[in-house]
């Protein structure tokens, strides 16, 4: 009767919030191999996506905030820059969750490229803004291409927790 | 009673709606924190509490996590410098025998500037004290390009401080807690470092783009530049010291020209923080500050040269007409001058006369008033 119960918000924010967190940091380590460095995907994007497609709650834009000032605080960016950006695409995937649902994992992999393209189109604009300079469209696009290979495990959390609560089914 | 049980248990909102209103209360809170940011000033105050926090907690985390991985790139290298072997002795006697030349030039410069120093008197600037770092946690995002170095206040580092590897600049402090500093890199979209072409003297601003190439800006000069040209620190403004070297210059596929950084060559897990101080932090900030400025002494309209010429003969110094050779005089009648006032005073100098164009011929009428003896 595990099902009949609420889910705890723990387990479907907090637990994937702590993956993220960990995950940025292990990717932040100053490893170069072969001269090259390993990449910098926006991990909480993931969450982003997940959150807001299946079981969007008040607690859920929250926690995205949090994340996204812990990625502006490790990282040492502009503070808001991704707690704003982790917001937007959080929006654009409660906005276009009617239109998400049933569709093939190809599509669904497309969505969450669509999703991440707005949450760093929106980056690179709130930074332009801030720091009144155009960051190089290379680098966005690079961070943009590792983000999006991440839709495997936002489909995980999705699958994990899809029929969880007896509730939304 | 649960709330379930209660008269508002059958009131349903529709989720989205809540989450809505949720996303758009946290859209509030995050623009007003990217509005209070201040991160661009690059200054102790705006770097803040929090941030100091979260890099203290970083650093031992960052480094526990990371060491696994360091271990990895560790062994790796070392496989791949096994293998690598021939090619890498042969490189690196080509150098060797490359260096002996420079070496021999090297020498013979330090002789000959010990020579000019002495004849000259010259003081040069004092060698530069440094602090050893071991980077913990590397940002290499297109918004923002940082190091965490495990060096902090605790050994005198402070903010501005320029960082550097053994190959060249790296960046500079902007943050600076206990046991941990963040490093500002030079391909940060807010970093600007006043820079100079070797070969020209040409100066230049060196700005960050998040891409691992920053550009050269405000590059001055007929043909200051071209291709491989050697890009050091100007030392303009006091912010790094001169002739730090930063990079080679090379053109961008975007038609600009950008540097590329020697720091990338070396390993980037060990940096240098120069304890540098510049010149406006080695003056007295008080003396700078006072409020104690000179009297304002404004010039006297009559007696300056550009001052009322026109009209200083329509004023009533004496009451004779001819007023005009009464300016010749330098003392006057005790009346004339108790009837004067201040700013009429006679003026000490024959120089406001345009209007007597013959002077020297007359000099008796002027003195009616027994002036100059």
């Amino acid at each position: 009767m595990g099902g009949a119960r609420p889910l705890h918000p723990g387990r479907w924010l907090g637990v994937p919030a702590l993956f993220c967190v960990l995950a940025t940091i292990a990717f932040a380590a100053p490893i170069r191999i072969f001269g090259l460095q390993l990449p910098e995907p926006v991990f909480a994007m993931v969450p982003a996506f997940a959150w807001a497609l299946i079981r969007p709650s008040i607690l859920a834009p929250f926690a995205l905030l949090l994340l996204g000032l812990f990625l502006d605080m490790f990282w040492g960016g502009p503070t808001g820059l991704w707690g704003l950006s982790l917001l937007i695409a959080y929006a654009t995937a409660l906005t276009g969750r009617n239109m998400m649902t049933g569709q093939s994992r190809p599509m669904m992999w497309a969505w969450f490229a669509g999703v991440t393209a707005v949450a760093m189109a929106g980056g690179f604009l709130f930074s332009m803004l801030d720091s009144l300079a155009m960051p190089s469209l290379l680098a966005v696009f690079w961070q943009f291409l590792v983000t999006a290979l991440l839709f495997p495990f936002a489909h995980r959390l999705i699958d994990r927790f899809e029929d969880a609560d007896v509730r939304f089914r | 009673m649960p709330f379930r049980e209660g008269p508002l248990g059958d009131l349903k909102v529709p989720l989205t709606w809540t989450a809505a209103v949720a996303l758009i209360v946290a859209v509030v809170i995050a623009v007003a924190f990217l509005l209070a940011d201040r991160r661009e000033t690059l200054q102790q105050q705006a770097y803040g509490v929090t941030r100091q926090t979260v890099d203290t907690v970083s650093k031992p985390v960052s480094g526990v996590i990371a060491a696994p991985g360091r271990w990895t790139g560790l062994g790796v290298d070392f496989i791949s410098s096994y293998f690598f072997t021939a090619s890498e002795n042969r490189r690196l006697k080509a150098e060797l025998k490359e260096m002996r030349g420079y070496r021999d030039m090297y020498l013979a410069e330090v002789d000959k500037n010990q020579s000019y120093q002495s004849l000259l008197g010259l003081r040069t600037d004092p060698p530069i004290p440094m602090v050893a770092a071991r980077v913990v946690s590397d940002t290499r995002g297109p918004f923002a390009n940082t190091r965490l170095a495990d060096s902090g206040s605790e050994k005198g580092v402070v903010v501005g401080n320029p960082v550097m590897n053994e190959r060249g600049l790296v960046g500079r402090v902007v943050g600076v807690a206990h046991g941990a500093s963040r490093v500002l890199l030079l391909t940060d979209i807010a970093s600007r470092t006043p820079v100079m072409i070797d070969r020209t003297n040409a100066r230049a601003i060196l700005t960050g783009d998040g891409g691992p190439n920053p550009k050269l800006e405000y590059l001055r000069g007929v043909d200051p530049i071209k291709e491989g040209d050697r890009v050091v620190t100007s030392g303009d403004g006091g912010v790094v010291p001169r002739g730090l070297p930063v990079g080679a210059a090379v053109k961008g596929l975007d038609g600009r020209w950008r540097v590329v950084l020697f720091a990338d060559d070396a390993a980037i897990d060990y940096v240098r923080i120069l304890l540098f101080k510049d010149f406006s932090q080695l003056a007295d900030q008080k003396a700078l500050l006072t409020r104690s400025l000179p009297p304002v002494t404004t010039e006297d309209p009559d007696v300056s040269i550009l001052g009322p010429t026109a009209t200083a003969p329509a004023k009533p110094p004496t009451p004779t007409p001819t007023a005009p050779a009464t300016a010749t005089t330098p003392t006057a009648t005790p009346a004339a001058q108790g009837a004067t006032p201040p700013a009429a005073k006679p003026p000490t100098t024959p120089a406001p006369k345009p209007a007597t164009p013959k002077p020297t011929p007359k000099p008796t009428t002027g003195q009616p008033a027994g002036g100059a003896i």
